[in-house]
Formats: structure tokens, sequence, C-alpha cells
């Protein structure tokens, strides 16, 4: 399976992930390697076959609606790479 | 109908609704409002790894609730999907929400009009989803950068999806109000609009009267007040039909309306190229509701809007206005019935509230859970107007003194001697002097047309209601002096 | 002492042949001494180690101490331990210091385990070498210029090296079962849902499942024990009861059904290995187990079905690395974008980076129901593959993978090479099933694994079958050179 540069630039920006100019060849080849190995799925007779999400069946267990977890900002920020006044710092959003 | 020559409005209304649990949909940290930034966003808030959501019943049942309200289609069995974009205030850099299956099918809310009809405007479906945190632009930090509180993210949600049913700013606005009345009434969320309790994407489009094809629209996000959704409904459908007279186009975009600047503008974001990659969330099962849990919740459900409003009617002998009003606020209409029956009188308590209340809770921006006078108290001074002990006049002076926390109506009547002078010996004695002091007037009186003598009796009035410091009870005054000025004609 | 099982451990521990802080100090110089020879273990908690060792000697002298009270344990880094570093082998989580503990971990400390420190393993638990570590790769203790197996690599080089009697592992399409089968030890990978995931570093949530790793299976069992449980915590977790595995260790196999896949023997098998798993399904029909010819007919599509799964899982997963809450984080970013996509590009390594792009383009529009939607129907072929062989047979026997350990940068450039090295044991995490893997021979001095698929739940009877073998065979008791 061949896949197009820009499809992979097109990823690449989906995904949040910078790619070098340098390496846009090999990561294409790489990837093309391994759709071609997914694409060996399209043989398969899957006609009828109800799609499952999880291996185990079984229904959602709820959770009574009580306050657990009492306020933990300081030990949450202690690992935050920036932060200020309590806030999350990232550069300016425009929206 | 509000309608522009030429040319038909449709309008559909994607509805944000949080949910008023005590804690987040996925996690145990708490929703209420107004909190120290991040010091409600748990480790499962804030997508630490390893960290796993766990569904919140309460929030389940809500959403069962909202379509039953709805007369709706109960997703027995409804499941979660990612919804997966990259912003600073989705922590997990996706957004847990339903697509394929979602809690509540179709279902309807019937509208009413200035002109008195009604109007049914159906809802696709309505879904459970996590809400987002909130990003900062301004603030007490480092310039250049935004800051992003975390306690909102994860707040439950419904989202409810509209038919594109509405045809104007009027039928919009009205089915936003009464999805309000419905999920106040309900309980399942506080309605408080400023908050962002209740959030409002609407979708615009016009077309050539009478034209099946629908036309290209454009989707306005987070209205949060009636007014607003008003404003920018007008100013969208004239902004689309001038492009279109114009020879132009319209492109299907996501716009923000500034209600401080009454103005609209394009989200010229990466948004809009977005591909959201949605699937199956394999951290949550299937969300299974049981016919069981469908009947008791049915059985509970508190009484909707449009049944209240009629019992009004029928129970109080409201007018159908006065019904509406209170019957479709659900903090109101609590607030009404409880003053009712402290008050003993539902046509007084019903103008007092809507009135005097109202006005002073709005104009001081408190809504009426909040009110400094309460249901108890409003009724207590309204039994004092209906049993003759005070005056309209002065029940507005006591309510003042209620609104400053002075007391009761009682309480405060007897400290200020308000106590309306209702004993008839003492009222006859009282219009007699007045009489006897003012022979000019009395006089005047029998000189004039019988048709309009009726007029001088305001100017008796006055100088007895001052020699009585306001106390006296004014209907019996009137009465006495028509006896006492007809036995001297 | 680091020649016992732990079954033995436990037994000289509460008769006070030696005391936990004895045998914590005697595993802390172990690996002082070797790790630098095989980098299994990326960060040594010596000082809480030797604290919990002191306590746990206090529970042992008072009496009716738990199961596994003092008894050294390694943690892979993929389990978040409170105020610990854990990296789960990425540049993304160098410095992340969790401030909870994986389910996992607190029952280890509920059973009264001593954390010796955690193991390196390939970058989010992605790779099936240990080449993809951001700590560098894992040597194999029996060659060291051939790779441990991955992901788990440093939990199963540590156990074989004898750094620890036991390490924690996950397993999402082999991780536990082909590092094991590469060293030479015991490893079980347990039914879908029977141990906990909260805490647990989440590559591809609906594949993804932790388990043990010793040398024997009577270890295993005890270990099981202690991981197994239903955690509110956990939406996946099932609430199914938990057998006392140990209980069952030595129940005879006679009349046992060994279903033996046709699909398993194929092209491809490297022919030594599939002597020593032959010689080994010998030896379990001598004990009286009867062997079963089946067949796996849609075997050959797991792998393309989980290059599909796995990575659209995993690619919603690692969105939350954007460095902003925790983790690395780009210097400067110029602008938002700048600080996701330079973050993301420098905090992950190239195979993390290759299988979110495979990922996103499975889950984009237009590509969805061509792979993704096509790979859960292709899922639920493989599971009933399953469900109608153990309507035939109670346990399936097979090779754990196609051959014994291989030498670092032999699969080249091309990351399918890798990914077929997981061609046995992928199925399994499809379907949900347990399976395990344990030593049944040797090839040029490397070990060979001999695999057991379970029933659902099984894990009990796979660890009977696995005990009975060990007991009439020694090659679990083999040790690297330079070792014992």
């Amino acid at each position: 399976m061949n896949i197009k540069r820009q499809e992979i630039e097109k990823l690449a920006t989906l995904a949040r992930i910078a790619i070098d100019e340098s390496t846009i060849a090999e990561v294409t080849e790489r990837l093309g390697s391994v759709l071609e190995l997914v694409d060996q799925l399209q043989a398969a007779d899957t006609s009828g076959v109800e799609a499952i999400s999880h291996p185990m069946q079984g229904t959602q267990r709820l959770r009574e609606d009580e306050v657990t977890e009492l306020n933990q900002r300081q030990a949450l920020q202690a690992i935050a790479p920036d932060t200020e006044e309590g806030l999350f710092l990232v550069p300016k959003v425009i929206e | 109908m509000q309608s522009i020559s030429g040319w038909d409005t449709v309008i559909g209304l994607e509805v944000h609704v949080q949910l008023a649990t005590k804690t987040k949909i996925f996690s145990g940290a708490s929703t209420a409002f107004g909190a120290e930034p991040n010091t409600q966003a748990c480790a499962i808030d804030l997508a630490m790894p390893g960290t796993l959501p766990v569904l919140n019943k309460q929030a389940v049942h809500y959403a069962v609730m909202f379509g039953l309200a709805v007369d709706a289609e109960i997703g027995k069995e409804s499941a979660f999907e990612r919804k997966n974009y990259f912003y600073p205030d989705l922590p997990k850099g996706y957004q847990t929400t339903q697509l394929e299956k979602p809690i509540v099918g179709r279902g309807n809310v019937e509208i009413q009009l200035a002109d008195g009809s009604t109007k049914n405007i159906r809802i696709h479906h309505a879904h459970l989803e996590e809400d987002a945190g909130k990003s900062l632009h301004e603030g007490d930090f480092r310039s250049g950068t935004s800051g992003i509180d975390l306690n909102r993210a994860g707040t439950p949600l419904i989202e409810i999806v509209s038919e594109p049913d509405m045809t104007s700013a009027e039928e919009a606005v009205a089915f936003a109000k009464k999805l309000h009345s419905i999920v106040t009434s309900i309980g399942i969320c506080d309605g408080e609009m400023s908050q962002g309790s209740m959030r409002f994407d609407v979708n615009i489009s016009v077309k050539p009267s009478g034209s099946d094809k629908l036309g290209t629209r454009t989707e306005t996000k987070n209205l949060n007040s009636f007014k607003f959704m008003e404003e920018c409904i007008a100013q969208e459908v004239d902004r689309q039909i001038d492009l279109l007279e114009d020879g132009g186009s319209i492109t299907q975009e996501t716009r923000l309306y500034n209600g401080e600047t009454k103005t609209a503008r394009s989200m010229r974001s990466k948004e809009e190229a977005n591909d959201y990659r949605y699937f199956p969330c394999p951290d949550l099962l299937p969300v299974v509701v049981t016919d069981e849990t469908i009947e008791t919740l049915r059985r509970n459900l508190p009484e909707l809007p449009d049944a209240r409003q009629a019992r009004f009617v029928k129970q109080y002998g409201l007018s159908d206005y006065d019904a509406d009003i209170l019957g479709s606020d659900a903090g109101m209409s609590v607030y009404f019935e409880t003053a009712t029956e402290k008050s003993g009188n539902a046509k007084l308590t019903a103008n007092w509230t809507m009135g005097e209340l109202a006005a002073r809770l709005n104009s001081e921006a408190i809504s009426i859970a909040n009110s400094p006078v309460s249901a108890e108290q409003l009724g207590g001074l309204i039994a004092r107007i209906a049993d003759n002990s005070i005056s309209g006049k002065m029940a507005k002076e006591v309510f003042e003194g209620i609104w400053t926390g002075e007391g009761s109506a009682d309480e405060i009547i007897e400290a200020r001697g308000l106590k309306q002078v209702s004993d008839s010996g003492a009222l006859e004695q009282m219009v007699a002097d007045v009489l006897a002091a003012n022979q000019a007037m009395v006089d005047d009186y029998i000189n004039t047309d019988q048709a309009k003598r009726k007029k001088k009796l305001g100017g008796f009035m006055g100088q007895i209601m001052k020699a009585s410091k306001g106390q006296a009870n004014p209907q019996q005054v009137n009465q006495i002096l028509a006896k006492k000025l007809n036995e001297l004609l | 002492m680091y020649n016992l099982t732990i079954a033995e451990l436990v037994r000289g521990l509460q008769s006070k042949a030696f005391s936990s802080v004895e045998l914590t100090q005697h595993f802390l110089d172990r690996i002082a001494a070797l790790n630098p020879d095989y980098n299994a273990v990326i960060t040594v908690t010596a000082d809480q180690a030797l604290k919990a060792a002191i306590a746990a000697d206090k529970r042992l002298a008072a009496g009716g101490a738990p199961a596994l009270c003092g008894v050294p344990i390694l943690h892979k880094d993929i389990f978040c331990t409170k105020g610990v570093r854990t990296s789960c082998g990425s540049k993304m989580l160098d410095n992340f210091i969790p401030p909870y503990n994986a389910t996992v971990v607190e029952n280890f400390e509920q059973a009264g385990a001593v954390v010796l420190g955690k193991t390196n393993m390939d970058e989010f638990a992605m790779g099936s070498s240990n080449e993809t570590s951001f700590y560098g790769p894992v040597k194999n203790p029996w060659s060291t210029d051939c790779v441990p197996g991955g992901s788990s690599g440093g939990s199963a080089a540590a156990v074989a090296a004898r750094l620890a009697p036991a390490a924690t592992a996950t397993d999402t399409g082999g991780s536990i079962r082909q590092p094991a089968a590469l060293c030479g030890i015991t490893g079980l990978k347990p039914t879908y849902g029977r141990v906990s995931r909260w805490g647990m570093i989440a590559f591809a949530s609906s594949l993804d499942q932790a388990g043990p790793m010793a040398r024997t299976a009577e270890d295993c069992a005890l270990l099981l024990s202690c991981m197994a449980s239903l955690d509110d915590k956990d939406s996946t977790s099932i609430d199914h009861k938990i057998d006392d595995y140990s209980a069952s260790l030595n129940n005879s196999i006679k009349g046992l059904k060994i279903g033996v896949p046709s699909e398993y023997f194929s092209e491809g098998l490297d022919k030594g290995t599939e002597q020593a798993v032959r010689q080994a399904l010998s030896d379990l029909e001598a004990q009286g187990a009867e062997l079963v010819d089946i067949s796996l007919p849609n075997s050959g599509l797991s792998v393309p079905a989980y290059y599909v799964i796995a990575p659209a899982e995993a690619s919603a997963n690692l969105s939350r690395f954007d460095g902003v809450k925790y983790g690395y984080r780009c210097e400067d970013p110029k602008d938002l974008q700048d600080l996701y996509s330079r973050t993301r590009a420098e905090g992950f390594g190239e195979e993390v980076q290759r299988r979110i792009l495979i990922g996103t383009y499975c889950l984009s529009a237009g590509y969805y129901q061509a792979y993704y939607g096509k790979a859960q129907q292709v899922r639920q072929l493989i599971r009933q593959d399953f469900t109608q062989a153990f309507e035939q047979v109670d346990v399936i026997l097979g090779p754990t993978c196609p051959s014994p350990a291989f030498k670092f940068g032999s699969k080249g450039d091309d990351p399918v090479a890798m990914y077929l090295e997981d061609i046995y044991t992928i199925a399994t995490n499809l379907a949900g099933l347990p399976g395990m893997s344990v030593p049944c021979g040797m090839v040029d001095n490397k070990p060979v694994g001999l695999q057991i698929i379970g029933n659902y739940f099984d894990e009990a009877l796979m660890l009977n079958v696995a005990h009975q073998y060990q007991q009439v065979t020694h090659w679990h008791n083999l040790a690297p050179e330079g070792i014992a």
C-alpha cells in the first residue's frame, strides 16, 4: 500500500507530531510497509460479522454520586511543567 | 412567525446542559461552581497516566429523566465513544461522548408562541458527555500565556440535539426556554445560565420561500442567554439574506457571537479542518438501563411544566398567563406554592411573586432560590394584606423590611406599629373629626354635581389617612365616608 | 538465596531461616553488581525497600503476616508507583513521579512484598525486543548480544538473571509471554479484566493486561493470587470468582485434552523451536494428557487486526501526553501548536510515533470502516475460532514465538519483521483469553517457550498444566551462564 507524503503530513498534523523534513521519506516508507501488512484484512470475509470493541461481554458498572476526590492541586501541580496562580500555563491560545 | 419577504429561515439547536450531579461524570471530584482553579480537578480529570473513568450513576439517571420528560425513546444500551482533538482544556486529548448509541433517542417538545399557538419541535437525540475545562486568556499570570483551569473538565453534560424545526428567533428562544423549564423542573440542571449551566449552539440557514432545498448552514456556538440568542439569530439571518441577495454564497462555518459588542465572527481556527476520529471508548463498557430503572425514574419524575401550568389554573384559579409564567419556572413555582400555603390567597401571592419579588430579584440579579425574602415570609406578609391588617402600600414597606432582614411580616408590623386600624368605632370617629374640621370641602362636595362627586372623595381620603398616619383601613374608611357624606346631602 | 523460588523464600522467611532485610539486601547487592550488564532495572528504590523489609520482618515476627510478606519483587515501569518515577520507558515521562499507586502495586503492598525498583521496558510497551526504551536496550542474560524480548524485557531479564525472584509485567500482544520465552522464565497473561488496569499506563486499553513473571508456575500462582482483584476504579475489571491458583497445582492432568492448532506449526516456525515444543507435547502426553489436532482458521489475520486496533487505541491513549499537565515539554514553544508537535516529536521515540500515526490513519475519515471497522469484525472471527476450539479441548498448546532470542538490530529497518514476532501470542489478546509461557527447551543455548492458552478465567488449569510439566522437566531450573 502506498501512502502519499501529503497524507503523512496530514496525519502528523492530526496527531500533533512534528516530522522533520529529513526523515519524512523514511517515515513514509516504513508506514507504508505497516499498512501493507494491515491491508491483509481486506481479504477476510466478514460479511454479517458483528464488530466487537471489547474482548469480554459485560456492562458498565456505575459509581454512586459521592465526592471521593478532594483538592490535591499542590501534589498534582508539583509535577506540572508550568503553572501560576493554580493554573496550568500554555502559550497563549488564539481562538 | 418572523418572516423576511422571499426567504424562509431554518433553525436547529444543540443544547449543552450541565447535569446537577455532585461529582464529575467519570470521577469523584466535586462539580461545585466557583472553586479556586484546579482544586476540583483530580488525577482522572487531569488525565494522569494510568487513570480510568468510572461512570456516575446519577448522570445516567438524569439523562434518562430528560428522555422521559420529552417522551423520548430511552437507549437501553448506550455506549461511549472518544472524539479526538487537541485543546489545552481537554486533558485527555479526546472527549468521551456518545455517537452511535446515545442514551436518549427521538423525542418531542411542545412550545407556546406569543400568538397563543403551539408548535412541536422534534428532538433528534440527547447524549451524555463530559464538559471541557476553561482557558483563561487574561489574568494574574504571565503575559503571552493562557491559563488552564480544569475544574469544569469532566462535568457531566447532556447534549440535546433538535431537528431543524424552528423558523424564527421567537421559536428558537421559546424552545430554549422550554428546555430550560423542563430541565430545571425535573431537577437535573440548576439552570444558571450565567454560570454556563446551559449553553446553546444555533444552526441557522435560509432558503428561498417555499423551497425544499436547505441552504448552507452556519453554527454559532456557546450562546448563554436567551437575549443573545435572539439577537444573534436576527443578525445572522439578515447577514445570510444580504449575502445571498447580493449574489454571494454562505460558507459553512462555526461562528462566535459576542453579546457585549453584539457582533459575530467566524472562528478561523484549525478546528474546521479537524477529523475527530470517533471510535468506541475501550475503557467503558455498554451502559445498560433496565426497564425497572426506567419505570422507577418515570414514577418519580417531578411534575413537568405543562402539567404544572394546567394544575395552577385548576387548583389556584390563576389565569393562563399567570400560570404560564409561574409554572414554567421551577424555582418560581415552588416558591409560589410554598408562599400560597402560608398566605391562603393564591391570586395575591401570584401577583406579588411575579411583581414585587420578581422585579426586585431581577434588578439585583439574584435567583429565586437565593431570595432574601423566603416563600414563608412572603406568604406571611400576604396573609396580613389578605386579612386587612395592612394596606398594599404598607405591605411594600414591610416587604422592604423583610428583604433587609428585619424579620417576619408580623414582627415588622408590630415593631413599626403599622397595624391597620379596622375598629369601626374608632374609624367613624376619625371620619367625623375630619369632616367637621373641613367644612369648606364638605360644602364643595355637596354643591358638586352628583356625577362628579366621586372625584372629590380622594381629598377626604387623603385627610383621613394623614390623620391616621396611614393606618386606617382604606376600604372601611371608604364605606364610612360614603355613608356619612350621604347623610349630609 | 537468589536461586530459591518464591515458595521457598516464603517458607524461609516464615521459618526465620533468613530475614527480609537480609534477603532484600542480597538482591539489592545483586542488582548493583549485575544490572550494569543487562540494563534490566532502571530505578532502584533501595532505601524504601529496606524500610519495607524492616516492616516486613516485624510483621513476620508478630505472626499472621500476609502471603508475600518480606518477598522482594520488581515492578515493570508501566505501573504507577507513588513517589517513585514511572517512566513507561519514555523520555516523555522521564520526570514523571505519580502521586498514586497502581492497583497492582497496591495489592503487592497489601501482601507485604518489598519493591526493589522498576524494570526497563519498550517505550509505552510498544516493541518486542526492548530496543525502543528511552533508557537503552535490555540485554538477554543468556546471550548479551541478543534481545530479551519485549515489551516486558526488563522484568524477564531481571528474573532470568536472578536480580529478583519475580517481577510484574504487562501483555498487550505478547509482552509477557514472548520475553518470558526468550529469557527462559515462566510468565502469565491472565484473562482480560482479571487484573485491574488502574494505574497501569495504557497502551491499548482493550488488550492490555497485567500478569506475573517468575521462574516457576508455582510462583506465578502465588503472584497471580495477589494481583487478581475486582477493582471499582477499572470499569473493565471483571467480577468473577478468583480461584485458589495454588490449590489445584498438583491435580493430575490425566485425560486433559490439549488442542494443538495446525496454524501454530506452519511456515516460519524455527525447526529447533518446533522440536522443543513437540517434545513438550509428548512429555505431557506421557503424563496422561490427550493431544487433539485443532484449527484456528483466522490466526493469520490476528497480526493485521492487531496492528489496526492497538495503534488506534494507542493514538487516543497517548494524546494526553501534550506537555501541559505533566511530563516532558519542549523548550521555548513559540505557540500552542509548536508546544504540542515538538513536545510529542521530541518526547516520543520512533516506534511510538509510528504507531500513533498508524492509529490516526486507521481511524481517520474515509478509512475507519476499511481498517478499524474491519479489524473489529476480524476480532470477532478470531474469538469465535477459540470459542469453537474450547468446545473440544481444555487448553491449547503451541510455541510462544517463532524462534529463540535474536540479535540486536537483526530485524532491520522494516517494522513488520518485528511485528511478526508476536504472531502466536496476539490472538489471545484480541480474544481476551489467558495465555502463559513456560520454558521447554534450548536451541543454540537459548531458551524456547511453550505457550499454554486457556479458556476464559481458566488460569488455575493453565498453572496446573504448567506445574505438572515442570515436575517432570528441568528447563525452568536452568540459569544463564555466570548466574547460578
